[in-house]
């Protein structure tokens, strides 16, 4: 049967407008051409719901993407807008019927329009600061952990806040600031080494992608993921060289850069010949499962990002699927109550990934739980990346929703599976709680908390 | 262009924010779910109640400017693109269930309601709203009332007409006039409640509507049978009804769905199939196992190959994939997808299927066909790419043989997408010149200066109509 061809048929238009003739130039048109406008990605788009517009929908983002690039528009800077507007988040693409890569072409329009740029002074300074300047490289970002370390821990934190100095920062960047967790220099290599034995006979090797934001913020949940790996019977292995997996950079348009990014892990997790190479971050695993995408127009690279690509897998999945699961024991001491537990979906985790159900067997699995369903738990929380430090208004209207439903299930924990929600839904807590102590946790802590060791 | 002076009166009539005529929204309602349509309005409007929509009337009918009610832009016949430009309305805002009566066992709901939404309302209430597009999850209420919109469970429960009862709607002078009401008996003059459903938003902007609701059924059962004949398939549909057993669905996928289908979700169908058969009962527990029972040695009867009743609704849900998986796994094959509606009386199914693998035969273009097979409702599916306008001819082609067999056998143009633009050109063909006439002047009357989103229903030209050469 035949499946899909892809023409790559393009419009001649010689445009004279240099975005539109950059977005002409790297927007894939089959893409473009395939999304039959039927529709069924509304409803599951936030930024849709939150204000009702076709603009703000991925059908109508995709026809104004093809309106540019067909020379129907100009691209202005509400255009520029919708295309930040987008959450990234790709709830649109597992109900679209026709399979139209909508993650792609976001990329792709992004990717022009940071060669053409007018971003406004602050957000300028911190991409760059960022994405050249602190997450590519290691050093810097454990530097960076290391100055936070000092400031939370000398208190002058405490200080900062008590002086309203945070005052001279965006509302929002203070909130930001109130629910980072307590950075570190200790990294999971650091504290663990490179190589962690299986407990019993190993099922496989398995290498741990630790992330850059994970390894600073969350170094405990990274020891956490390899002390529940080797539980589960998988011998976890550490590459030391690995670097930053590239995500914000690509769905900021820093595409290029993506690219350097994902060819040094290639190259590192290649030499380290494992079977599953398992992330903790739905954001950081959602990219690199797509690494042999990433990388599709260099032919030197294409087996070996697809070898990466193939065995990238979420730690739920692994273990669901493959591992010795432990039994976790009863958290709460002495209490008989079940502890009621809701689970906020990682966009990527799900909508990429598609791992939507192993967070919620092995929640299921914990000795007196009563697992919540929360309503649209599989509705974007507005963290996105750094959605909520670019697009605060949309952002916080977004996460004030979701706290709405979060409160409703009247849980005890709140879990997540990546660094980025979980901020988010702390900031949530923080700002929308409903008073009683709700508390907000990386799945594989309240997982590891719970292992009963024999 | 729009005349500034309308611009302001429309701005002051719903506030600024719900008033755009900026490049973006332009674009972004330029468009709607049927391939290759594509055209500006001048404007675009969000009223949040029936007197915004009246007085947006009254200002648009002074200058003579089109308007083009829009729900989700779904459908699939042009319907909502604004080819002789205007202002688009989008009836989003309006999106409330302004009463349940549990005595009367109706629900009164606005327009820009999402039919799924509605659906889950009352289904959690215990009750039942029976049409279910498989857009049911974008359309919106008023959408599938302007478009009479069908579902699967059309053959027993009927479509959209069955279940309104009344109407409060804007005519194009801006006046509001309401219809019906929770009446199951109502012969006060002529049935404008029925003439509004169906109309495709060129008499009346429709703003409220009073909905019937019926119990659930009890318990469901599904099964699911492969012919290897298409006709011993199409004399199966034929005997379960003539044994009097109307079932709550009864849907068809032909060979080249079942092969890609097959290919998409991997189901391990037999590819020699001719035909599947989905078929499923409700009612109560008794009625529900004795029909399926009969269904089922019916089936044996005319040779099906195998027959599988779903014990539980894992199970059910699991023979349901095919059928559901259909529209995804075609619109997959390749860029564009051109689905249509074509129906035939019952009966006459097979013909049907056997002319349109012909059609696609002599013009060389890829059509599968699946659909809902206890109305004769057919959907044959072509996949294509815009960009290739020879093949796009040849599949334009494909399709007016179509509609000519389809009238040939008894049929229609369109069961369930309506005539929009797409099947302007071929209505003639079906309700003849002097349907057609009469249409006009029912037109003339609720809307004489043709600004209710002109260019639909009616062509500027009837298409030349085809003697078929078939054997
Ligand atoms: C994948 C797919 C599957 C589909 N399946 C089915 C199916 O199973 N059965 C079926 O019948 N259809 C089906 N459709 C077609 C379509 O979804 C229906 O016609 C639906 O009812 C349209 O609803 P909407 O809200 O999107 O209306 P729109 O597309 O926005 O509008 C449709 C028409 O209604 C008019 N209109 C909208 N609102 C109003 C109003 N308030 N007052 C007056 N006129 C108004 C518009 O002017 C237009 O002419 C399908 C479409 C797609 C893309
Ligand atoms: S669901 Fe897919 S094909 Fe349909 S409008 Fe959205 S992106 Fe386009
Ligand atoms: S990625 Fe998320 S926010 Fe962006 S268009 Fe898709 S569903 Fe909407």
């Amino acid at each position: 049967m035949a499946s899909k061809v892809n023409t790559g048929k393009k419009p001649q238009i010689n445009h004279t407008n240099p975005l539109a003739h950059a977005l002409l130039e790297k927007l894939d048109y089959d893409q473009l051409t395939n999304c039959m406008r039927c529709g069924f990605c509304l409803p599951a788009c936030p930024t849709f719901r939150e204000t009702g517009v076709e603009p703000e929908s991925p059908r109508g983002r995709i026809a104004l993407m093809k309106a540019v690039a067909d020379g129907l528009m100009e691209p202005d800077d509400m255009f520029r807008d919708q295309m930040n507007h987008c959450l990234g988040c790709r709830a649109c693409e597992p109900v679209c019927p026709a399979d139209v890569k909508y993650g792609q072409l976001i990329e792709q329009a992004r990717d022009a329009l940071e060669d053409h740029p007018v971003h406004s002074l602050p957000v300028k300074g911190m991409r760059k600061l960022f994405f050249k300047g602190v997450f590519p490289h290691r050093s810097r970002l454990k530097s960076l952990g290391r100055t936070m370390k000092f400031y939370q821990q000398s208190g002058l934190r405490r200080v900062a806040r008590g002086s309203g100095m945070m005052k001279l920062f965006p509302k929002h960047l203070q909130d930001m600031e109130r629910i980072l967790p307590d950075a570190t220099a200790q990294g999971v290599i650091e504290q663990l080494g490179t190589v962690y034995p299986a407990k019993g006979t190993p099922i496989a090797r398995v290498a741990l992608f630790r992330g850059c934001i994970m390894d600073v913020m969350f170094a405990g949940t990274n020891v956490n993921t390899v002390k529940l790996l080797a539980e589960a019977g998988f011998e976890v292995v550490i590459p030391p060289e690995q670097v930053c997996c590239g995500a914000l950079h690509a769905h900021s348009g820093e595409l290029d850069l993506a690219r350097d990014l994902a060819r040094i892990n290639v190259r590192v997790f290649k030499e380290m010949n494992v079977d599953y190479i398992v992330s903790n971050a739905g954001g950081c695993g959602a990219l690199l499962v797509e690494y042999d995408h990433l990388l599709h127009e260099d032919e030197a690279w294409k087996e070996q990002s697809a070898w990466f690509a193939s065995r990238v897998v979420d730690i739920s999945k692994l273990l669901v699927e493959h591992g010795r699961i432990p039994a976790f024991r009863d958290g709460a001491s002495s209490s008989s109550e079940p502890v009621v537990v809701t689970y906020q979906d990682s966009c990527h985790l799900r909508n990429v990934m598609r791992s939507g159900t192993e967070p919620r067997q092995l929640i299921s699995q914990v000795a007196n739980v009563t697992f919540q369903e929360m309503k649209e738990a599989d509705r974007c929380c507005g963290s996105a990346g750094i959605y909520n430090v670019t697009q605060p208004e949309m952002a916080s209207q977004i996460l004030e929703h979701k706290m709405e439903n979060v409160n409703a299930t009247g849980a005890r924990y709140l879990l997540t599976s990546n660094p980025g929600c979980l901020m988010q839904m702390k900031l949530g807590v923080e700002k929308h709680g409903c008073g009683e102590a709700m508390e907000v946790q990386h799945l594989v802590d309240f997982l590891y908390e719970r292992l009963n060791h024999s | 262009m729009l005349e500034p002076a309308l611009i302001a009166q429309l701005r002051d009539i719903v506030g600024d924010t719900h008033f755009r005529d900026d490049p973006e929204a332009l674009i972004a309602h330029s468009y709607d779910g049927t391939p290759m349509l594509q055209a500006k309005p001048d404007a675009v409007v969000y009223p949040a109640n029936t007197e915004q929509v009246s007085a947006i009337m009254k200002a648009l009918s002074t200058y003579k400017v089109p308007l083009i009610s829009r729900g989700s832009g779904s459908n699939l016949c042009g319907g909502t693109v604004p080819v002789e430009g205007g202002v688009v309305m989008v009836m989003h805002r309006m999106n409330q269930i302004l009463e349940l009566d549990m005595e009367n066992l109706t629900a009164r709901v606005q327009p820009g309601l999402i039919t799924a939404d509605f659906i889950n309302h009352i289904e959690a209430l215990g009750l039942f709203y029976p049409p279910d597009p498989s857009s049911m999850r974008i359309s919106t209420i008023g959408g599938n009332i302007a478009e009479c919109s069908g579902g699967l469970r059309g053959l027993k429960y009927g479509t959209t007409k069955d279940y309104v009862l009344g109407l409060e709607a804007v005519l194009a002078s801006g006046e509001i006039i309401r219809t019906g009401g929770k009446l199951m008996k109502d012969v006060a003059g002529y049935d404008l409640t029925k003439l509004l459903v169906g109309s495709e938003g060129t008499l009346a902007v429709i703003t409220e509507a009073t909905l019937k609701l019926i119990p659930p059924p009890q318990s469901k059962m599904t099964m699911l049978a492969m012919f290897r004949d298409l006709y011993g398939a199409a004399r199966t549909v034929s005997a379960i009804i003539e044994a009097k057993i109307i079932p709550a669905t009864l849907e068809f996928m032909d060979n080249p769905t079942i092969r890609v289908v097959d290919d998409f979700a991997k189901l391990g169908l037999p590819l020699d199939m001719e035909a599947i058969l989905l078929i499923e009962q409700d009612g109560d527990p008794e009625t529900v196992e004795r029909d399926i029972e009969l269904i089922r040695q019916i089936c044996m009867r005319e040779q099906a190959d195998s027959v599988q009743v779903a014990a539980t609704r894992e199970e059910a849900e699991r023979l349901l994939t095919a059928r559901r998986s259909a529209f995804t796994a075609l619109a997959r094959l390749r860029p564009t997808t051109i689905l249509e509606d074509a129906t035939v009386p019952r009966s006459k199914i097979a013909d049907m299927v056997l002319r349109i693998n012909e059609i696609a035969t002599k013009y060389n273009v890829t059509i599968a066909t699946f659909g809902h097979a206890g109305d004769g409702n057919l959907h044959p599916t072509a996949t294509t790419d815009a960009r290739d306008p020879e093949e796009i001819h040849r599949v334009e082609q494909a399709f007016e043989d179509i509609f000519a067999a389809a009238l040939e056998l008894g049929g229609t143009i369109t069961g369930e997408h309506g005539v929009g633009i797409v099947k302007a050109p071929y209505l003639e063909w079906k309700v003849g010149a002097s349907g057609i006439s009469l249409m006009k002047g029912i037109k003339d009357v609720f809307d004489p200066d043709h600004i209710l989103n002109p260019g639909k229903v009616f062509a500027k030209e009837t298409r030349k109509r085809v003697v078929l050469q078939h054997g």
